[in-house]
């Protein structure tokens, strides 16, 4: 019909393409809103799968949180032949041992991150940066097992009596027991998780520090320390407190390896050279045995409690990290 | 090291496309009269060259830095001027490969022999860097703080008001001294910045195109600070701005690509009291790149 | 403060003035203090890989790989990686999508739900051990390796999230224009433009999620734990053999015998692990240098 030769009607034109135009558009129409429903779909699951998680876990210990309340929380007395469960020891140990794992760790983890971020030519940077992430790598249930059977011995026979002949007047260290398993030696392995995800989270806060401020302490005279101590530390601050909640939500959660030394304790000791349990361990230890509902349940509330505790230390870390970041971007 | 009423011409003689004017005259016209004062020299460069690595950034400097006077150091970008004034207080120690060859001599002392310390370098001579980089503390503390590293805790407080005096800041800030310094406007940070450095009264200070980053206004400001501390330190000063130049500096020093070796590397090209530069430069570089600005 | 006199003498040689002197030792005590507890980690590090490799290595032979329990750990061997292939069939899809719907279709759900991938991360893996036993294990009445993949899928799915959204910020929205530009729709452009270029980065996140799913220890006690490992179990339906749990198992019983061979297991969960987490880290380099050239 027109001129064919200069200028040929585009197949694309003719009726049928058009057909398969439209089709073509809806199809798409069609798989766009696809994609956008199955994304949407996987992250309701993975949120979900959070909450629901959170609910399953209060829902089962509910008989246990109607029986005992908070004072679960306080009582020590654990006997499940009896029905009678309290946390209290759990608690104490839980809280002791990550607590004391975070006052070893933390200025270890730290000084770590300022060896790599400032110190370390960038050879040794690449090498060692690798290797202190790959200590957070190692299995929780083979540190545990290396703890029982080599690290618990070294430490009852040596670094026990040592502490406690020279600091003995502290009633932390007391006389030392029979076997390492102790809630020292459950810290110790609970400040070994806990550094090298401190030390790499400290490490990128340092880098992140920017040059021109540190050019302007070193170009006043001071020394590197000074300059650490002036800029880098405080300006880091609050990032590195974030790092350290999530390394104490590391360890307060940790079940497999405490379980594994620090020897199932069921009273509260004032030295830490006894035996302990914490509330994951005993979980861990208790929850496949468990007959009655009521040890259940009550295995189930310790959950809760660790739950809380866990979530407490992480969204804390959370908030810390996007809050303080970002108020200090903006004034810059 | 003085040399009383003369002008030494150049070491090397008859390269032709590199006319290298010895240091400047390091003289001053007495007020009123014609008779020329010899001047006490703080930095006295020589043959320094600068390296990043295999990559030679500076060439062969030799120059003689008055005592308790402006020096500006011009030029287009990139030819080595802010790696020159880096290298008079050992900044540039911390980028990798930085390698000097040369000496460079302060007071009679080469600040990269061997036992020197060069954080005392860095308290005898100060910098004030091109972007305020004041501490997120507080303004008192920014001044503070090097002053208390230095155990100089005695009248701390009438030593930051001096300083803040000094800078041209005190009556903007006076009422907020514990407010973070991060809330300042970007001139009064950099006032703040030269508050610091002159709190704990060194000899010379450096400083890097301090007003580059900064208005019009903030600028003048600068520029009448640098007027009032003149007799008290000694000043460098890097600047793009000709005018800045020749408002505040009593020698100017100008660097430029040579291109003689083959490759453009920075080097000094020329450098003289700040009317001969700017009125009547002996280099034709300097001739185009001074009348260039001015149109 | 007197202007005129100066605080020190200028002219004196640039050897320490003043407080410099301690304050220098006082930084060098700083530096060596860091140093040391760089070495204190590395130190660490050794010893365990050491004791593990050392004690470990004397208990490996074909029989010890491939037998069944009590003398091997082959059904275990075969449990662990059937476990966590299930837990990656499950947490790769979910985990990818999730980071497709974080980038491409982002919007005001990004920040919650990112956040929940952060605790996540966080989450104390008994816990998630103790709610897939409430969600699967309590109505089945019986421990199963579906539970147990279920469990370690929700323990991957946030690396696997994390390192991907990563990847695909990385593709520059320049991609996307042009498709756009080109009139292709949105699903066909994340298919076929965007996915492809972040499949290195993909894979160094399973990998890493995967050496991480291996070593998970807790939720195998709650939910994948009554198989004595004797011989091989593929059975879905039923607790299979693992090797986390062999070695927790064998170290708590007090037989020495059996400590021999929880270190043999120990050293070939801990090379699995290294070599994975090792390949990701060569992923990761390769894949750094495709982008920025």
């Amino acid at each position: 019909m027109s001129t064919a030769a200069s200028s040929p009607l585009p197949r694309s034109a003719g009726p049928a393409a058009r057909r398969r135009r439209d089709w073509r558009r809806s199809f798409d129409r069609f798989g766009d809103g696809a994609l956008y429903a199955i994304c949407a779909l996987a992250a309701l699951i993975a949120v979900g799968a959070l909450a629901l998680s959170a609910y399953e876990i209060v829902d089962h210990a509910r008989p246990a949180i109607a029986k005992f309340g908070l004072g679960f929380l306080f009582h020590t007395e654990w006997l499940p032949n009896f029905g009678v469960f309290g946390a209290g020891v759990l608690l104490y140990g839980t809280l002791v041992s990550s607590f004391f794992a975070l006052l070893i760790g933390a200025p270890i983890a730290i000084s770590i991150g300022l060896y790599l971020s400032l110190l370390a030519p960038k050879g040794v940077r690449g090498v060692v940066s690798p290797l202190v992430e790959m200590l957070a790598a190692i299995p929780s249930v083979i540190l545990g097992f290396w703890g029982i059977v080599l690290l618990a011995p070294f430490v009852q026979k040596h670094v026990e009596p040592f502490l406690h002949d020279h600091f003995g007047f502290i009633p932390l260290f007391g006389p030392p027991q029979t076997t390492g398993a102790s809630i020292f030696t459950a810290s110790l392995i609970l400040t070994i998780m806990l550094i090298p995800i401190v030390a790499s989270i400290s490490r990128d806060l340092f880098l992140a520090v920017p040059r021109d401020v540190q050019d302007g302490a070193s170009a006043l005279g001071a020394t590197r320390w000074e300059v650490v101590r002036g800029v880098v530390l405080p300006t880091a601050a609050p990032g590195v407190i974030a790092a350290s909640l999530l390394g104490l939500g590391r360890a307060l959660g940790e079940a497999i390896a405490v379980s594994q030394v620090i020897g199932a304790g069921e009273k509260i000791n004032t030295s830490l050279f006894e035996t302990g349990d914490t509330l994951a361990a005993r979980i861990a230890n208790q929850f496949p045995g468990a007959i009655t509902g009521m040890h259940k349940a009550s295995l189930y509330y310790c959950a809760a409690i660790l739950l809380a505790i866990g979530l407490a230390s992480n969204l804390c870390a959370q908030w810390i990290g996007r809050r303080f970041d970002y108020r200090r971007m903006a004034t810059r | 090291m003085s040399s009383a009423g003369s002008m030494e011409m150049g070491g090397t003689p008859a390269i032709p496309s590199r006319v290298r004017i010895q240091s400047g005259p390091l003289t001053v016209a007495a007020p009123g009269g014609h008779r020329s004062l010899p001047v006490e020299s703080v930095f006295d460069v020589h043959g320094v060259s600068v390296f990043y690595g295999a990559k030679r950034a500076l060439e062969g400097v030799d120059m003689r830095i008055p005592r308790s006077r402006v020096t500006a150091l011009i030029g287009p970008s990139g030819c080595g001027k802010s790696t020159f004034i880096r290298s008079l207080n050992r900044m540039n120690d911390s980028i990798p490969n930085f390698r000097l060859e040369g000496k460079v001599r302060y007071h009679g002392h080469d600040i990269y022999g061997r036992n020197v310390d060069e954080v005392e370098v860095r308290r005898r001579i100060g910098m004030v860097f091109q972007k305020p980089n004041p501490f997120p503390k507080s303004i008192y503390d920014n001044v503070a703080w090097a002053p208390r590293n230095l155990g100089l805790r005695h009248g701390l407080d009438e030593r930051v008001e001096q300083a803040l005096r000094g800078a041209a800041l005190w009556d903007e800030v006076k009422d907020r001294l514990k407010s973070s310094a991060l809330g300042l406007s970007g001139g009064q940070q950099q006032r703040l910045c030269i508050a610091r450095a002159i709190a704990i009264e060194p000899d010379v200070l450096l400083l890097d195109e301090p007003a580059s980053a900064l208005d019009p206004i903030a600028t003048a400001l600068i520029e009448d600070l640098i007027h009032t501390l003149k007799g008290r330190f000694t000043i460098v000063i890097v600047t793009h701005n000709m005018q800045q130049a020749a408002r505040v500096a009593d020698e100017t020093a100008f660097f430029g690509l040579d291109s003689s070796d083959g490759e453009p590397v920075g080097a000094l090209i020329e450098h003289a009291d700040t009317a001969t530069i700017f009125g009547n430069p002996a280099d034709p570089r300097t001739r185009d790149y001074v009348s260039g600005r001015f149109g | 403060m007197n202007v005129d006199e100066p605080a020190f003498d200028p002219a004196a040689p640039l050897t320490p003035t003043g407080n410099l002197r301690r304050r220098r030792a006082v930084s060098r005590v700083a530096e060596s203090g860091a140093t040391f507890a760089a070495v204190l980690a590395v130190a660490m590090l050794a010893i365990v890989v050491y004791s593990v490799v050392a004690e470990g290595a004397s208990a490996l032979s074909l029989d010890f790989l491939l037998g069944g329990a009590p003398d091997g750990i082959g059904p275990a061997l075969v449990g662990t990686v059937e476990l966590v292939l299930m837990a990656t069939l499950i947490a790769l899809p979910i985990g990818v999508l999730v980071a497709i719907f974080l980038v491409e279709f982002g919007g005001r759900l990004a920040t919650p739900i990112r956040l929940a991938l952060d605790v996540m991360n966080g989450y104390p893996s008994i816990i998630v051990g103790v709610f897939i036993f409430a969600l699967i294990v309590e109505p089945m009445s019986s421990q199963s390796a579906i539970a147990a993949s279920v469990a370690l899928a929700m323990i991957m799915v946030s690396v696997v999230a994390r390192g991907t959204e990563e990847v695909l910020r990385l593709v520059p929205d320049s991609m996307r224009e042009a498709a756009d530009a080109l009139g292709v729709s949105r699903w066909r452009s994340v298919l076929t433009v965007v996915l492809p270029s972040a499949m290195g980065g993909i894979a160094t996140a399973t990998i890493l999620g995967v050496a991480r799913a291996a070593g998970e220890t807790a939720p195998l006690i709650l939910l994948s734990s009554n198989n004595p490992g004797v011989s091989v179990s593929l059975n879905p339906f039923e607790a299979v053999p693992n090797i986390p749990g062999t070695i927790y198992r064998l170290s708590e019983e007090a037989n020495p015998e059996g400590f021999t061979r929880a270190w043999g297991a120990g050293f070939v969960l801990l090379a699995l692990i290294m070599l994975a987490n090792a390949g990701a880290r060569v992923l990761l380099a390769r894949s750094r240098r495709k982008m920025a050239p």
